[in-house]
């Protein structure tokens, strides 16, 4: 079973890639969109990435959901259950 | 019981010749930003455009097609009586009926050719090659005239937006006829009706015009489109469509000259070109930075540009991939005419 802090690193990565952000600023109180500039459509990316790499599923709906970077960890924590 | 005669079709089929129409007016996105409350910045961030063409009351769909048509048959050395079919692949002609494929196929001067509209949104063009390379096969005819033309710019929201910014008008036409070895791989395509109302004309007719009792809108439908679960299927399931074109054609993405997704957004083209891993050396089309996006025009208008720039040649291999509306997709690998 991942870490909190194994996820985020791994989410790090996948932000950095996508979007070009230093990972080392992808930390849990980051906002995507705010602090990171992430923007939706780059979210998409991000979230696809995601599944594929935790193994789980991130409906649409889900990623209006998804403000912080401690959001996103939280939620592939529960959905890897 | 009678024998009946099988229709006798060419070994193989390929793309003779290409053609396009490009509206004369040139709309920046500063036209366009103050009605959405927008920037051309946050335009071009997110999708690329930086200008569109918009079509004038004289640039009808007719006339950009045959415009686009006459181009593409002069480039193959076809002439119009050689043509026995013509495919239109369009949702932005405003007549329910009859389609505007027989006008088309009548003005440029073809022996009554069979004529005929589809309606596969964004996804028509590559429908139509489909449908062309088949037909010149099958022996239904020995060259087809396929055309993809939009004037989107009569059924854009200019308030919307999701959609004012993205959307455009423009003509793309191939000739596809016989050929010694094949130059049009197998179609991979399909539909997704879960999907239905992600891209959609807003109101049906019924609701514009209302009864007497309860008068509608009078107002003009148009496209409404949500960005961010298109931009999900078109960026990875797409590129999943895209290589399985591939791999029906018997091609390796090392073989692959040269890469003509739909020009739907730039963002989508480049999710798909970095989720498909395509090797350095393959050009893409990214003609929607000038154009916008053009729906069944999108894929020759941008693989025209190509061949004008130098990037695609005579003989390269391409990809092609279309998608949109329906949800309805179709690829194939092509040579290059």
């Amino acid at each position: 079973m991942a870490t909190t802090e194994e996820i985020r690193a791994d989410l790090a990565d996948i932000v950095n890639e996508v979007a070009g952000v230093d990972a080392d600023d992808v930390q849990l109180d980051k906002s995507f969109v705010d602090d990171l500039d992430v923007d939706s459509l780059s979210m998409v990316e991000v979230v696809v990435a995601a599944e594929e790499k935790f193994g789980v599923t991130i409906p649409d709906d889900e990623v209006k959901n998804l403000k912080t970077v401690g959001d996103a960890v939280a939620y592939i924590e529960r959905a890897q259950g | 019981m009678a024998t009946i005669n099988a229709p006798a079709g060419a070994a193989h089929a390929r793309i003779l010749g290409l053609g396009v129409y490009r509206p004369s007016r040139l709309v920046p996105n500063s036209e366009v930003v103050d009605a959405i409350d927008s920037s051309d910045e946050w335009i071009q961030q997110r999708s690329g455009i930086r200008t569109r063409r918009f079509a004038s009351p004289e640039e009808t769909v007719q006339m950009m097609s045959v415009a686009a048509s006459r181009q593409a048959l002069e480039r193959a050395g076809i002439t119009a009586a050689q043509v026995g079919c013509v495919v239109v692949a369009t949702v932005s002609h405003l007549l329910q009926t009859p389609a505007i494929a027989p006008a088309i196929a009548t003005e440029l001067g073809t022996d009554h050719a069979a004529a005929f509209d589809i309606s596969a949104a964004c996804a028509g063009f590559c429908h139509a090659v489909a449908l062309g390379s088949d037909m010149v096969r099958g022996g239904s005819a020995r060259h087809v005239l396929v055309i993809g033309v939009e004037r989107l710019s009569d059924i854009t929201d200019m308030t919307d937006r999701g959609t004012a910014f993205i959307f455009a008008d423009g003509a793309g036409a191939a000739v596809i006829g016989p050929s010694d070895v094949p130059g049009v791989g197998p179609v991979v395509w399909g539909s997704d009706g879960e999907q239905y109302d992600l891209i959609r004309q807003r109101e049906d007719w019924r609701d514009v015009v209302g009864s007497d009792q309860e008068p509608g809108s009078g107002v003009m439908p148009h496209l409404t489109m949500q960005g961010n679960p298109v931009f999900r299927w078109a960026s990875f399931t797409m590129a999943k469509v895209a290589q399985q074109a591939l791999d029906a054609a018997g091609v390796s993405a090392e073989e692959l000259d040269v890469f003509v997704p739909h020009q739907a957004n730039m963002r989508i083209i480049d999710a798909m070109a970095r989720s498909m891993k395509l090797p350095e050396h393959v050009r893409i089309g990214r003609d929607i930075a000038d154009q916008g996006n053009t729906s069944a025009a999108s894929i020759p208008l941008a693989l025209d540009r190509m061949m004008l720039e130098g990037d695609a040649r005579s003989g390269d291999t391409a990809l092609l991939i279309a998608f949109g509306a329906g949800l309805a997709y179709a690829a194939q690998v092509v040579t290059v005419p």
